[in-house]
């Protein structure tokens, strides 16, 4: 198969004197679901933002299609087009649909903003994720539901056409309805060719959507399997360590 | 199955923007988000209002053409102070030293400028003294964004070092007479009454020729407009509310045997700066990032925002424009002396919040707090008349600032900004 766009290579990641990452790997492919899972402050958190670059590896190798790169700041990731939308929705509640979508790269022309430019664009993205619960795009984001907060999240790193999008527990706080929408939305945007990379608690959620599973323990990666070839009770052993994965390469 | 993100879509799929439909449905739209509790200015604006009403009612010498310039030049101070304010308030932080910063910067402006003093070029240390401003805002902003001091703790220590430094400068006991005509011209001169007609055809025209940009840049763009119906309302009820300002303040006012008419001249520079200011703030990246970061400042540092910088260059936006409100008062009241600027910023920043800035960060305008300032002002100058005991006013406006927080509190919970705070 061809070159992983993300292959992470024994990263590590200390804070002070506790070891959060003890010398990870981790690959992700163009067109799939790749998830990671793993029990609470197992270090998912954390692996991530460093391939944001919110939070820089100690040590350890990152490719990006092959070639080695450093995350050391989220300018770089975002150049590279790894997108990550947040367990905590990194949206402006006092900013509209569209000012979220666009926060931190507007289009402007001679220094001001072309409104209507962004509004179109904002609005041809959520249309091509088939997104319904939207009225208006400049409706404010605290008016919006859970579901569809993360929905604009989403969106927001489709917008900049992203290579990898990253994305911490999705369904995390929503409802039943919420989460199918946004699973549905999460295969989509795979199917588009883009890299998804999904943390999550719900092996359900998980073995819905997910092409591949990565297992977290104690900040190490105890596991790594096509979700094809391994069941949830094997998954929920590796999570716990009371299991021991015997597959592929540490 | 496969979807492309890119594709285009046509305009009539297109999710809405609000912007469409009829005025009634524009209307509906926003009583909705009255309701919703996006009350903006307009809770002060009523104040306003009520206040003229009821003062005109309780005093024959309110509703007079020579006491509404007094008010427009009484307010002017503070209506500046309080934009300056914005800026960080916007950010949810606060600048408690913003009046001393314009005692300081004026105090460097008398010594330097006055023949009595160092006899230097007026122009020049007007200059200067916009510089200090410059320079004291990025001193806090160094401590505020750099160090990570609150903003009230680096202010309050500013706030009581300022005074100092003010006394240090200016001498105890000291007082300096402003003797340039140029800057007492300010405010208590005035433009001839073909200037205040032009300055309404300025506002009008830049208005009109704003909005005309911005449905050119839609159009081109594809996406909905406004019905322009709303654009003719807005522009008629700028040349009416201006009109009748500009021709009362057109009529004699003097009383003697001197004519007195005209707008003040601090009025147009006043509206310069709320323009310049809202467009840095309503059109431009950095007032966009100043909203993102009042909003959220995490969100705003994952989106690459240089957090930093932009606090930064806030705090320098507001020490410099509080030295602007400095030299309004400097000019209304003649002098400078080793208290200038102490006793306003509370007003400065009760102003704001009077309309509708919201101190929590990221929602307000620089036209609500100047808004806000004129409610002040009209209380103020309104119980002024009705000779009651000094006491009174403090209490009035005290109370006046504890039920805007109430609206502004209220208003949070409607638009569920306090349930998504953490
Ligand atoms: N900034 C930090 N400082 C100190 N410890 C941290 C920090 N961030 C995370 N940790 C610790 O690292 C561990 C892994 O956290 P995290 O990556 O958030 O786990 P997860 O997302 O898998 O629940 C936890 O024990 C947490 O307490
Ligand atoms: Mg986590």
């Amino acid at each position: 198969m061809d070159v992983p766009i993300i292959e992470l290579t024994a990263v590590t990641k200390s804070f002070g004197p506790v070891s959060v990452l003890k010398g990870v790997a981790l690959r992700a492919r163009a067109g799939e679901v790749t998830a990671l899972v793993g029990d609470n402050g197992a270090g998912k958190s954390t692996l991530i933002k460093g391939l944001a670059g919110v939070q820089p590896y100690d040590t350890g190798e990152v490719r990006f299609a092959g070639e080695l790169v450093s995350l050391s700041n989220p300018r770089e990731a975002s150049r590279l087009g790894i997108e990550v939308v947040y367990q905590d929705l990194a949206l402006c509640d006092n900013l509209d649909i569209v000012q979220n979508m666009f926060l931190g790269r507007e289009e402007t022309v001679l220094g001001t903003f072309d409104e209507g430019e962004m509004e179109r664009q904002a609005s041809e993205t959520l249309r091509s994720l088939s997104v319904r619960t939207v009225k208006s795009v400049r409706q404010k984001v605290s008016s919006l539901s859970g579901g569809q907060r993360q929905t604009v999240a989403i969106a927001r790193s489709v917008l900049k056409s992203a290579k990898v999008v990253i994305l911490d527990e999705p369904t995390a706080a929503l409802g039943v309805a919420q989460t199918e929408q946004v699973l549905a939305l999460v295969r989509r945007l795979a199917d588009s060719g883009v890299a998804v990379i999904m943390i999550s608690h719900n092996l359900i959620d998980v073995f819905a959507v997910a092409d591949h599973i990565n297992v977290l323990y104690l900040g190490q990666m105890v596991a790594s399997v096509e979700t094809s070839a391994t069941n949830s009770s094997d998954v929920v052993g590796y999570i716990t360590g009371s299991k021991t994965y015997m597959g592929a390469s540490e | 199955m496969t979807t492309h993100v890119t594709s285009g879509v046509r305009s009539d799929d297109m999710i809405g923007s609000g912007q469409e439909g009829t005025i009634g449905d524009q209307v509906r739209a926003y009583l909705q988000r009255l309701r919703g509790g996006e009350m903006g200015a307009l809770p002060a604006v009523a104040g306003f209002f009520v206040l003229a009403i009821l003062f005109s009612i309780l005093s024959p010498f309110f509703l007079t053409e020579r006491n509404f310039a007094n008010l427009l030049t009484q307010a002017a101070t503070l209506v500046m102070l309080a934009m300056a304010l914005v800026f960080v308030i916007l950010l949810g932080e606060i600048d408690l030293s913003a009046g001393v910063t314009s005692g300081v910067a004026m105090s460097l402006f008398v010594v330097l400028s006055n023949p009595g003093g160092l006899n230097m070029n007026w122009i020049l240390a007007l200059v200067v003294s916009l510089l200090s401003g410059v320079l004291i805002g990025a001193f806090i902003g160094f401590f505020v964004a750099k160090v990570g001091i609150p903003s009230f703790v680096v202010t309050l220590g500013l706030f009581l070092g300022f005074q100092g430094l003010q006394l240090i400068i200016i001498g105890s006991g000291g007082l300096y007479r402003i003797q340039q005509p140029e800057i007492l011209a300010i405010q208590n001169s005035n433009l001839p009454e073909w200037g205040g007609w032009a300055m309404l055809v300025i506002m009008l025209l830049v208005s009109l020729g704003m909005a005309f940009l911005d449905r050119r840049r839609r159009t081109r763009a594809g996406v909905v407009n406004r019905t322009i119906a709303i654009l003719w309302i807005r522009l008629a009820v700028i040349a009416v509310v201006g009109g009748v300002i500009v021709g009362l303040l057109n009529q004699n006012r003097g009383t003697g045997f001197l004519a007195v008419s005209g707008v003040p001249i601090v009025v147009p520079i006043t509206l310069v700066v709320l323009f310049l200011g809202t467009l840095l703030l309503d059109r431009t990246k950095f007032g966009r990032y100043i909203y993102a970061i009042g909003g959220n400042a995490e969100a705003a540092r994952r989106a690459g925002i240089k957090v930093v910088g932009i606090k930064w260059a806030a705090f320098a936006i507001c020490s410099t424009l509080a030295v602007v409100s400095g030299v309004f008062s400097a000019s209304k009241v003649g002098s400078v002396d080793a208290a200038f600027g102490r006793d306003i910023v509370l007003s400065g920043v009760a102003a704001a919040v009077v309309g509708g800035v919201s101190l929590f960060g990221g929602r307000g305008r620089l036209i609500h707090a100047a808004v806000g300032a004129l409610v002040i002002a009209v209380i103020t100058n309104g119980l002024g008349l009705l000779n009651l005991p000094g006491g009174v006013n403090f209490l009035v406006t005290g109370g006046v600032l504890i039920l805007a927080a109430t609206v502004d509190a209220v208003s949070r919970v409607r638009a569920g900004g306090a349930l998504s705070r953490r």
